[in-house]
């Protein structure tokens, strides 16, 4: 890099090129805000998945758990729980957790949820398992 | 130490390396139960511990990037900073909300904690690596801008260099992009979308700058290479990051609702990612074996090669190695990912900061370099983290290999927790290798404290 290649072309290469691309990733964006609504099946988000969500924030769920494959790596993909367990299920496995944990076994928090919200926590989850995620997780393990 | 006022960055180095351990030791608790499940339990549940390890690291970082910006400024701009005074506010402020953010969530459960500062106003939290609570997402924006404010005005009423104009530029996106913190809609894949907007292009966009700025910096320093030649180098390599980096994005964009055009843009794009990180290795040796003056602070040199060499193995090798969808498919959200986070964020953004606060620490106490005895300790603690880090890598790496076979791949996929149980041997390694990295950092905190006389330049 020496003689002919200048700082200051450098420089307009740096500026012409990230604005390029800034611009290509904005028109992208865009793009798929417009595609979303054939995949991400909004039109189930009843206000009791919206507190669901609520509920999956506030105990920081993710902290542990991944939810489409993103979060911690500590305890199961819960994308597709719903799929695994059933809603009973998963009702059943949240309310039965010990305050004091399992001896030796990694161990979630007994969150003492209500009813409603445990109604709303597997809306929740069971929305998110009707997202078209190009066929991920590979199987029903997650 | 040219300028008075450079001194304001001496508090930020500290406080970060006083954090630095903090995240350390949450690490170790979490690695723990990964094996001993409820170690701790409930006093501390693997999430909180978690949100406190990646908290610390992320505003740790933000410190060193404000003392290097404080130290760096005024001599790129040559005149003192714009006002030192509030350089000091913000360091208590920042410090505070920091603090209490983290005995936050010690101290109450989350969920308290959320209805406690007005999550129920503005639904912020939750959501990884964002966990803070809003006051503290509206301090780290005020502290920011006001941050940028004394920055930008120094550079303004001084001389304006490329490294200065990078590094703003940089710290501007940051700022900028944290704003997408503050979106959080009902609808997952939206907000899982514009999550990435705040994590991806931080680190593999904006971040970069900051990083190629402070190296650049560091490197002119110390190797006497003429500013022109290191100034076009910074100019190609954050030109490579955003034309890659930006639509790399995409390789967050495969399984998570987006269209799947997104797995070519995304694979393609991100591939290319390694490239900038490869000229960042390069770069830095070429600077050093072209140097024109012997530097006597040989840790620096050392700090700042190790940054080019680790930022490609983390970021560049292992991120290549999950980043094509096809592979990323299996790998995507396993200890695959653990293990390319811990060593790209160690290799990029730790050892760029150490680098600085290496280079920067001895002037700021009044001498050109330390002591040879406190450079050798210093030096000793650079190739135990950076040694143990690799370990941790390539145990989480063995872990991750052999999850996906036997939960994703394997003709009987078996559920994550009868997996998790078979692999914890090398969760047992990792967790050994964090207990030396622990050392590595003790002897680094140590060899602030050895005394002896300055090191002097030799001729050579
Ligand atoms: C030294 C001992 C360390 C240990 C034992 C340790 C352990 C851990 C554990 C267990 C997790 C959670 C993984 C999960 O979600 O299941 C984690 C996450 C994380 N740690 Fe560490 N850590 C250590 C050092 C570090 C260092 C030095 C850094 C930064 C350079 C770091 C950065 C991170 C990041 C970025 C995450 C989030 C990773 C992701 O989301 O993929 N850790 N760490
Ligand atoms: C210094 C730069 C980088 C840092 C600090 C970094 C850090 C991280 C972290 C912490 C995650 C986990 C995020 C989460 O918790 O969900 C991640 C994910 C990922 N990174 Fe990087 N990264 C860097 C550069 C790169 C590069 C250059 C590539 C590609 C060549 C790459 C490819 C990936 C991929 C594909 C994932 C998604 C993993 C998954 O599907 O689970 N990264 N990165
Ligand atoms: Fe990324």
């Amino acid at each position: 890099m020496s003689g002919v290649f200048t700082k200051s072309m450098a420089r307009n290469v740096f500026y012409g090129g990230s604005v390029f691309f800034f611009l290509l990733f904005l028109g992208l964006t865009f793009d798929t805000v417009r595609a979303l609504p054939k995949r991400d099946m909004r039109h189930n988000i009843t206000p009791l998945v919206a507190e669901g969500k609520k509920i999956w924030e506030t105990r920081n769920c993710i902290g542990c758990h991944t939810l489409l494959g993103e979060g911690a790596y500590f305890a199961p993909e819960l994308g597709n729980v719903v799929a695994r367990y059933g809603e009973e299920g998963v009702k059943a496995f949240i309310t039965s957790r010990p305050a004091d944990g399992i001896p030796g076994r990694r161990s979630m928090p007994q969150f003492n949820l209500t009813e409603r919200e445990l109604e709303a926590i597997t809306a929740f989850l069971k929305h998110v398992g009707t997202i078209d995620t190009a066929k991920w997780p590979p199987n029903i393990q997650g | 130490m040219q300028y008075s006022s450079q001194a304001v960055a001496k508090p930020y180095f500290v406080a970060a390396i006083g954090l630095f351990v903090g995240q350390i030791i949450f690490g170790l608790i979490m690695g723990l139960q990964y094996v001993i499940g409820d170690f701790l339990f409930p006093a501390i549940p693997f999430n909180v511990a978690r949100m406190v390890h990646t908290n610390l690291l992320i505003v740790w970082l933000l410190f060193g990037f404000m003392g290097a910006a404080y130290y760096l400024v005024p001599e790129e701009s040559e005149t003192e900073l714009w006002s030192p005074k509030l350089a000091i506010v913000l360091f208590w402020v920042f410090l505070a909300a920091g603090v209490l953010t983290v005995i936050g969530y010690l101290a109450v459960p989350y969920a308290t904690l959320a209805k406690l500062t007005g999550n129920d106003l503005l639904e912020t939290m939750g959501r990884e690596f964002l966990e803070q609570p809003l006051p503290t997402k509206l301090g780290i924006v005020v502290v920011a801008l006001a941050f940028l404010f004394n920055i930008t005005m120094t550079v303004l009423k001084g001389r304006k260099t490329v490294i200065s104009s990078v590094l703003l530029l940089g710290l501007w996106g940051l700022a900028i992009f944290f704003l997408f913190a503050f979106y959080n809609p009902v609808n997952v894949v939206l907000d899982k979308m514009f999550w990435w907007y705040v994590v991806h292009l931080w680190v593999e966009g904006v971040w970069e700058l900051i990083l190629g700025a402070m190296l650049a910096f560091v490197l002119i320093k110390i190797t006497g290479v003429d500013r022109e030649v290191i100034e076009k180098w910074l100019y190609v390599i954050i030109t490579l990051t955003l034309v890659t980096g930006l639509l790399g994005t995409g390789h967050h964009y495969f399984w998570i609702g987006t269209p799947e055009y997104w797995q070519w843009i995304g694979s393609v794009f991100s591939a290319l990612e390694p490239i900038p990180f490869f000229a960042l290795t390069v770069f830095a040796f070429n600077m050093v074996n072209r140097r024109r003056r012997e530097h006597p602070n040989k840790a620096a040199t050392l700090w700042a090669l190790g940054t080019g060499v680790m930022s490609f193995l983390g970021a560049g090798v292992w991120g290549f190695l999950h980043t094509l969808a096809p592979v990323n498919y299996y790998t995507h959200g396993s200890q695959i990912t653990a293990a390319h986070g811990h060593m790209a964020f160690y290799g990029a953004y730790v050892m760029v900061n150490l680098t600085m606060i290496s280079y920067a620490m001895p002037l700021l106490r009044g001498r050109q370099a330390n002591s040879e005895k406190s450079q050798v300790l210093e030096m000793w603690s650079f190739w135990l983290m950076t040694v143990s880090m690799v370990f941790i890598t390539l145990f989480l790496t063995a872990a991750g290999i052999l999850q996906i076979w036997l939960q994703r791949i394997a003709s009987d996929p078996q559920p994550f927790m009868v997996v998790q149980d078979q692999v914890a041997l090398f969760y047992w390694m990792r967790e050994w290798s964090g207990v030396i990295f622990l050392a590595g950092l003790l002897a680094y905190l140590a060899s602030f404290f050895v005394g002896g006389k300055p090191a002097e330049a030799r001729a050579s």
